[in-house]
């Protein structure tokens, strides 16, 4: 069920977003000083190339790496397994991505 | 020479239609679990199915699960799993059960050959026999887990062999991980390509089970963390 | 019940940490829509997204949003626990002090961090 490829990626993104896990819960904390506020958030980010490309890697690694695990949760406790399991997977990874990437859009870009 | 007397309960019979009987078996100081099966079937209901052999953890043939534990029940004291005065036996997790306390080890052995954990031969008889360096740090690692009887306990305890059932198990791959580091064995090539398939090496989520309740002290996890490393580092040699 | 009994009867430290690895994950797998969904507001509908932003000064929302930042520490030490003992071959003492010496430190930083904003 996983193979050799999809364990690799596992923890290729993992390693990738170890350090973005940081720097994203040092956000978080920084950030939720006085309450938060959609002018805050965006100030922060907004027209910022680095907030976009950091968090531009982050979705697309936690894309990969949400779907393969729920890939494994999905095959050991639910029994989805063939053909059903490799397109709920896609379908879990494009989904994420996706969502995530209009996310980073909106704060970043627009 | 005592007059107490355990509650014992037994699986019995296989799959849907299985039950559990209550036997009262009377309790001595010195009694090993295979012992209260063997009584059970001696004086209780000779219609008790089961399998030992050596009654000393040599053979690997009494493993079951006792009280939810993988167990030796020929090496483990009663005392040692009793609950109050109560035991609860059953047949071995993650295999079918033919009756009773035996399960059919068909699945279990049929992993051990698709994950190559059979011996290649590096010569023939008519070639001297090669030396083995004992210090070599393949050997070293080959040694750590030799000693495995193929009792399947460690089957038993994986949690992912009983989500996966096509997770070749922790008894298998730590095999074919002691031949990858075999001097003599020559089936380097086919161990690795049979451990990165689909119910390979990689499916181990490191839960430790096989480690903890291995009767013989093995480490099947770290061997299967050993393959996990030599099966990457063969793909970067070969190119992506 | 039974089941439960079947399953907690045979857990021990690494199967914990396993368990509590692949249920964070879990959750913040399921979590992540959500949250990409409140942030894209930001592109949609600005004032909802501030309303949605009040309404994490609630108490009960406080605490899970405690939660879902503790889960996320928790699956990335766990994680990197778990990769240093696939492909680190330390000894298990040296790879238990090496988790307690992440984890303390992590602990400190934090602190400071509280402490200094």
């Amino acid at each position: 069920m996983l193979t050799l490829r999809l364990y690799l990626l596992q923890r290729i993104t993992a390693l990738l977003m170890a350090p973005l896990v940081l720097g994203h819960l040092a956000v978080m904390i920084y950030a939720i000083r006085g309450g938060l506020s959609a002018a805050e958030i965006l100030g922060r980010t907004q027209g910022s190339v680095l907030w976009f490309m950091f968090y531009g890697t982050f979705v697309l690694a936690v894309a990969i790496h949400g779907a393969i695990g729920l890939r494994a949760i999905l095959h050991e406790w639910a029994g989805v397994k063939g053909a059903t399991l490799e397109v709920v997977m896609w379908i879990t990874g494009l989904g994420l991505f996706t969502l995530g990437a209009r996310a980073v859009w909106a704060v970043t870009i627009v | 020479m005592t007059t107490n007397i355990l509650k014992v309960t037994i699986d019995r019979g296989a799959g849907a239609s299985s039950v559990q009987s209550v036997f009262n078996v009377p309790a001595y100081d010195n009694q090993t679990v295979l012992d209260v099966v063997s009584w059970v079937q001696q004086n209780a209901d000779q219609t008790l199915s089961y399998r030992f052999a050596c009654r000393v953890g040599m053979c690997g043939s009494c493993a079951m699960m006792v009280n939810g534990v993988p167990r030796w029940t020929c090496r483990t004291h009663v005392s040692k799993v009793l609950n109050g005065h109560e035991i609860e036996i059953g047949p071995l997790r993650n295999l079918p059960v033919i009756k009773d306390l035996a399960v059919d080890m068909d699945p279990f052995f049929d992993k051990w050959v698709a994950a190559e954990a059979v011996h290649h031969p590096s010569a023939s008889r008519k070639e001297p026999i090669a030396a083995v360096d004992e210090n070599s740090k393949a050997r070293v690692a080959a040694n750590a887990g030799i000693e495995c009887i193929n009792c399947a306990v460690c089957y038993a305890a994986c949690d992912t062999v009983t989500g996966n059932p096509d997770y070749l198990g922790p008894a298998a791959l730590q095999r074919a991980w002691t031949l990858l580091n075999d001097a003599k064995d020559d089936g380097r090539l086919a161990i690795l390509e049979s451990v990165s398939g689909a119910g390979g090496c990689h499916n181990c989520h490191s839960m430790g089970s096989c480690t903890a309740y291995c009767p013989n002290d093995l480490d099947p996890m770290s061997a299967i963390a050993g393959l996990k490393r030599e099966t990457f580092k063969s793909l970067f040699k070969r190119g992506l | 019940m039974k089941a439960a009994r079947g399953i907690t009867s045979r857990a021990h430290p690494l199967w914990l940490a396993y368990i509590l690895h692949r249920l964070s994950g879990l959750t913040l797998a399921l979590f992540l829509p959500l949250h990409f969904w409140v942030l894209s507001l930001a592109m949609t509908n600005p004032a909802r997204l501030d309303g949605m932003l009040h309404l994490t000064e609630a108490g009960m929302l406080k605490l899970i949003e405690f939660g879902l930042v503790f889960l996320l520490a928790v699956h990335m030490f766990g994680g990197l626990r778990l990769m240093a003992l696939e492909w680190l071959p330390w000894s298990a003492p040296q790879k238990l002090l090496a988790a307690g010496a992440a984890a303390l430190s992590f602990l400190i930083a934090t602190l400071f961090l509280m402490r200094a904003i």
